[in-house]
This record gives C-alpha cells, structure tokens and sequence, in this order.
C-alpha cells in the first residue's frame, strides 16, 4: 500500500510526518501547478469548485509515483467537500484509476469507523499507543508550522528584500519536515524568530523611523486561503506591497476543531468564531461561512486596516458568508474586499485589485502624513 | 515663458486604448492622445511618444512620468516611468483633481468595468467585474460593426429611441442573439441600440455596482462615456445626473501624470527617470520563456532594448526579475521609504 493526500498548502507536511511516524509508505504528490489543475479539470464537472479539481490533479501525478491509496478528510454539513472523497473515488475509477479512497471523517455517533478507517491505514503493526503518539507529535508539527508561517507574515513587510524572506519560509519548512524530534520542531521555529530578529536590527540601524505595516486580515473558504496557489499568492504579493498579514484559519487550529473536536486548539483557535459572528449571523451555514463572518468581525474590532475574503467559484458557504459581509463592512467602518477564484483566475487580475485595495487603505494616510509635512514646513518659515 | 516648456506625463495602456496626456505644472492640460492599442502595446507607445514630440517645443522637458492600465509595467519599463499605479487609483486620483466633491466613479472601458466610490476625496470602495466582460466597450464595438453603423454613431442612434426594448445583458452571447431576434421581428435600430444600453447598465449596476452606495456627483469616465444612449440609460437608471468630465477617454492617463506630478514635485530635489523624447526612435523587443526552475513553471517575460537587457517580469519568486532592471519594483519599494520617510 502506497498512500497519497490532497496538497493544502502546508498539510503536506504533517500528513508526510504522520505516515512516515507509522512506517507508511507515502506518496506526497508534486506541488500543485498549472500542470495538476489542467490535469484535475480535465476530468472535473465544469461547476465543480476549485479544490477538486485541484484534487483529482493531485491523484493523477501521484499515481505516477505508484500511489494506490487515498486519504482525504470528509465532513458533515451542507459544503459539498464532504462528500468529495466518495465523488473522487468514482470519477478516478470511471478514469481507469484504481484507486483504493480512505475518508476520515469526524465521528458521528460512533468511533467505530473511523477507528476502522485508521486501523486499516496504520496497519496491523502499530499499536494504537503508536498510532496517538504519532498523531500528537504531527499535530505538534502542524501547530509549529503555523508559527513559523505567521513569522513570515510579519516579517514580509518589515525585511527589505522579498526574495530573503521566501528563501527562509522554504528553508524552515524544510527543517520542519525532515525532523522528527520535537526538540528539531521547537529549534526550528526558534531558527526562524531569531534569523527574522537579526536582519531586523540590522535594517533598523540602517533606516530608522520604519512605520508600522499595514494590516489586512484574510478570511473565507480553507483550501483556498491555506494554499498559496489557489488563491495567487496573494499573502506574499500583499507582503511585498507592504502588508502585514492574518489570516481566520491556519491548519492545527481546522485540525484541532475538526479532527480533535476541540481538546486540541490549535494555532489561533477558530472556536470565538462564531460568538463573533453572532449578531450578523446566528447559525451555521456549512463550511467556514459561519467562521469567515466571525473573523472577519474579530478583525474589525482588533483594529485592522482592511479585511480580504477568497473563496472558489461556486463556493455556497462563502456565498452566504459574501452578503453578509457588506453589514460587517458598514458597521466597523472596515473596507471589505471579495476576490473569487477558480481555474481562469489570472495573476494580473488579482495583482491590479490587491495594489488598489492596498492603496485604498494607504492614501488616506500618506495624504494626512504630507499635509502635516507642509503645515510643519510653513510653521518653520512664519 | 520657461513654465510652459515643462510637462508631465501620464501614460495609460489599456486592451483597447493607449492613452497619453502632456500636463502642465499649473494643472492645464496639454495634450491628449486616443491611440488603439491593437494588441501591439510597444509599437503604439512608440507612436504616441513620437506624436506628442512633434507636437511640442525642441527645449521641452519632461519633468515626470506616470504609467497605469494592464499594460502599466511595460510603459513603465519603456518609458522609465517614476510612478506605476493601477488603473482604480489614476482614475480616482484624476477624477478627484478635476473636482473634489465627487462620489462616485463609473468607469467603463475597452475590457473591464470599474466602479470606485470616494468620500471626501478618498476611495472607501470599489469593485472591478470579475468573471464576465459583458458590456464593456470591445463588445458594443462589435456590435456596432455587425449592425454596419460606426461606434460613434452609436449613442446619438439609440437617444432617438421611441420604445427601447427589453434585451437580455447578463451575457453578451445572449445580449446577441436576442438582438437578432428583434431584428428579425421588425423592431427600428434606435430602439434596439437603446434597449442594448439599458441591458448593458442593468447588467453593471447588478454585477459591478452590486452593494455600492451610488450618491452624487458622479462621474463617468472611459471610453464607453463617449456613447450618450448609455449615459441617458445611468440617467434613468440611477435617477440622478451623470457627469461626463471633459477629459473623459483619457481619465487614467491624467491620473497618472497628476501621480507623477505628486511623486516628482514634491521634492525640489526629485530628478525623473524618463529615458528621453527620443526613445521613440529606438528598437525595443519582447521575449518569453518558461522557467523550469521550480513547479510553478511561471511565463517569464523579457524587454530588451537594442539588445540591452531592460527588465524582467512574470516569475513569482523574483529570480528573473531581481536579476534584471527590475525598475517598477523596486521603485515601488523606493516610494515607499521615501513617502514615509517624508
């Protein structure tokens, strides 16, 4: 048995962590590019949202690898990604992939199958003390990861070339992959905080008066806002504009509510969501939805600048999520922005609103800054 | 007489149209250049920079330079641009200068529809339309030429309508065929360019200006403005009056030299980068490969002129386009520190 994933953004770390830690053999399939979404689209209803085809890109390239298995989440509630697992399975199969799909989905009344699920995956070999160990130290690594991702957020804006800061991102999540002691974990992230500290100072003693970075937070559908690729990069071209980025979900803390039901949090915990969100919309609507209007009022009352949501064409929850938003918008004063995306997305297009948004949020200021200049100026001179 | 000699210059480079204005540094315009892109962005800079050369004096000087529309890194890169900016800034910034107190922008020009809405002189919002280009100049081009009539009769034909029908507008396809068909059933050609205006402002009311608080003045500007049935449809529409500025088609071009100025103007100390009024006269050429250093396989595009390497651009990690000039970016970051350094 050779098992393969979907990639999310980082998840292809833990995931690789967890099966390598069990002795699995693991097939982590090449990034996604342009090559796995034309790959995944050809085979994909044209309505599909984005992360399947995605997806199905994924398997392709990964059967070449000799991959046999699949295991993908599943889930409960009205985002058609729920049954994505199931939906996969037979188009791979009507493909002539044989393909056998494992879905690991939060328990709905019994353990019973789930604990089926990952006896059948781990095998006969490892015991289930084995098996939560493993779990616990991923987890460990996942939450880390999203450190050390959030370091890059901030230290995007505040390093003076872009180039530097990508090399040491690439770097930690390769020092991050390959350790798998929780010491390597904990230096890893200490490596990344103390580079980022050091060029820091070194600027500072350079140029002084460094003004404090726009801030923007990002909200919306998981896939789309944990993977750089689908959304365009746009955390790192945000970064390179100048901003300082957040975003509503990182990977443990989805884990840890999903998969963990909550005894693990996770990297900022998603659980004050919906308290937030409470006046705006008061129940559930399937996927993040619910989450996105949350966060997206957790920013505005932090004092962020603006707030971005992404989501993939077609995508209800965030659809419900969208018209909502123009209430969230009014009330804390907060501009809101919505870009969607799906496989016809182009860099320009994305790239043209980002810088206006960005100026959007900076003119104002620099307006204030240079009327106070002159003011100064003609203060001096009278 | 000296003032007189000195200009800014505003470039915008749009999928239709490439637009060019001379601004003198009392804020009057000079001169402004309609051009048709016809998908040869290069050449048609080229053109338009040997057109206004021949229209002003041998000693005048070009103190700044802005670039803006979809092509704005290229005319950046030709020209050697101080400023870049994106379309929705130039168009407010330009909009604001001619008058302060407006609203609301509607701009619609060859490919995409904007709306950008202002308070006190500011943008607080705007939207772009995103997955559809219904309604946009290119399609009322085509329109225009299937129907035999020239664009610019367009607006005066369909203000003569009687009875407008009703079109369907959320896809041109549609929008089409329906057309044909009442054609086909004897309808006069006002009142079917008329009902072609009304379907297309519903349609950028519902998808642009969707959750917009539209109050006014407002401005139209692009170079749909041109076309009074569609300006008499926002009318009717929005109930209240739409401003068509004087300098409607060229609107991001001013921008960008208003951007220019600001940015060149307001140190004494400021020098343009400006290649020269003869750059016109020069051989510049573009090439593309794929970089196959990574899975991003990203299209990496290169200018170069007279053989000389010029810049870089299309990589996402900035491997090329460090390498190369790598003007526009780094000038951005420049301004930046600069600005705030001020």
């Amino acid at each position: 048995m050779k098992v393969t994933f979907p990639h999310m953004g980082n998840a292809w770390i833990v995931i690789q962590t967890l099966f390598e830690s069990l002795n699995v053999d693991v097939v982590v399939p090449p990034f996604n590019s342009k090559r796995t979404l034309n790959l995944g689209t050809k085979l994909s209803p044209e309505s599909a949202c984005l992360p399947l085809k995605l997806n199905l890109g994924n398997y392709l390239e990964a059967a070449n690898a000799g991959a046999d298995t699949i295991v993908i989440t599943g889930g409960i509630g009205p985002c058609r990604f729920g049954y994505y697992g199931e939906v996969e399975r037979q188009i791979l199969w009507d493909a002539g992939y044989n393909y056998e799909v494992v879905t690991l989905e939060p328990p709905d009344g019994s353990l019973a199958g789930l604990a089926k699920r990952i006896r059948f995956l781990a095998g006969r070999k490892n015991s289930w003390a084995k098996i939560l160990k493993a779990m616990r130290f991923a987890y460990l690594k996942s939450v880390a990861l999203d450190r050390v991702e959030d370091l890059i957020h901030a230290a995007r804006p505040r390093l003076s070339h872009p180039l530097y800061t990508e090399k040491l991102y690439e770097s930690a999540k390769q020092r991050l992959a390959q350790t798998m002691t929780e010491k390597g974990v904990q230096d890893a992230v200490r490596w990344v905080q103390e580079t980022i500290r050091e060029r820091q100072e070194g600027l500072n003693s350079m140029n002084e008066g460094s003004n404090k970075p726009l801030r923007i937070g990002i909200v919306g559908e998981i896939y789309t806002i944990l993977d750089p690729f689908s959304s365009v990069g746009i955390e790192e071209e945000l970064g390179r504009l100048g901003v300082e980025v957040d975003r509503s979900i990182y990977l443990s803390g989805w884990v840890g509510s999903h998969i963990f039901r909550g005894i693990a949090p996770g990297y900022r915990s998603i659980r004050s969501y919906p308290r937030h969100a409470k006046p705006f919309l008061p129940h559930f609507v399937g996927g993040h939805g619910l989450e996105t209007v949350g966060a997206a009022v957790k920013f505005a009352r932090e004092g962020y600048d603006g707030i971005i949501q992404i989501f993939p064409l077609s995508c209800m929850p965030e659809i419900v999520a969208a018209s909502v938003l123009p209430k969230v918008q009014e009330t804390y004063k907060i501009p809101i922005m919505t870009l969607i995306v799906d496989e016809h997305t182009g860099h320009a297009g994305i790239q043209t609103r980002l810088e206006a948004y960005v100026d959007l949020l900076e003119r104002p200021r620099l307006l204030r800054e240079s009327i106070q200049t002159r003011e100064g100026v003609l203060g001096v001179g009278g | 007489m000296l003032v007189d000699d000195k200009y800014f210059l505003g470039v915008d480079v749009g999928s239709v149209s490439t637009n060019m204005v001379l601004l003198r540094p009392d804020n009057t315009v000079k001169e402004a250049l309609y051009l048709r892109t016809q998908g040869r962005p290069m050449q048609i800079i080229q053109e338009g920079i040997k057109l206004l050369r021949s229209k002003i004096g041998k000693s005048a000087e070009i103190m700044g330079v802005g670039a803006t529309g979809s092509a704005r890194q290229l005319a950046a890169t030709l020209l050697g641009a101080d400023v870049v900016k994106n379309e929705i800034t130039a168009h407010a910034v330009a909009a604001s200068r001619v008058n302060p107190q407006v609203q609301t922008i509607l701009e619609i020009g060859g490919q995409d529809s904007k709306i950008i809405i202002l308070r006190d002189g500011v943008v607080s919002d705007f939207a772009m339309n995103t997955v559809c280009a219904a309604g946009t100049g290119s399609f009322l081009d085509q329109q225009a030429s299937r129907l035999g009539i020239k664009i610019e009769e367009f607006g005066p034909l369909a203000i003569e309508a009687k009875n407008p029908v009703r079109i369907a507008g959320r896809c041109s396809v549609f929008a089409e065929s329906d057309m044909i068909h009442k054609q086909q059933l004897g309808h006069s050609l006002p009142d079917i360019l008329a009902g072609l205006c009304q379907a297309m402002v519903r349609n950028y009311l519902n998808n642009v200006g969707k959750n917009k608080d539209i109050k006014g003045p407002i401005f139209f500007q692009g170079g749909v403005a041109a076309n009074p049935g569609i300006c008499k449809a926002f009318e009717e529409e929005l109930g209240q009056p739409i401003i068509v500025p004087e300098n409607y088609d060229v609107m991001g071009a001013l921008g960008a030299a208003y951007l220019a100025q600001e940015k060149v103007g307001s140190r004494p100390g400021n020098r343009t980068r400006f290649r020269g009024l003869d750059l016109g006269e020069t051989h510049f050429q573009a090439k593309s490969f794929d970089c196959t250093g990574c899975a991003n396989r990203c299209e990496v595009v290169e200018i170069t002129q007279d053989g000389r390497s010029l810049a870089r651009w299309g990589d996402r990690c900035g491997k090329w386009s460090v390498a190369g000039a790598a003007d526009t970016a780094i000038s951005g970051l420049e301004q930046k520190v600069e600005q705030r350094g001020a």
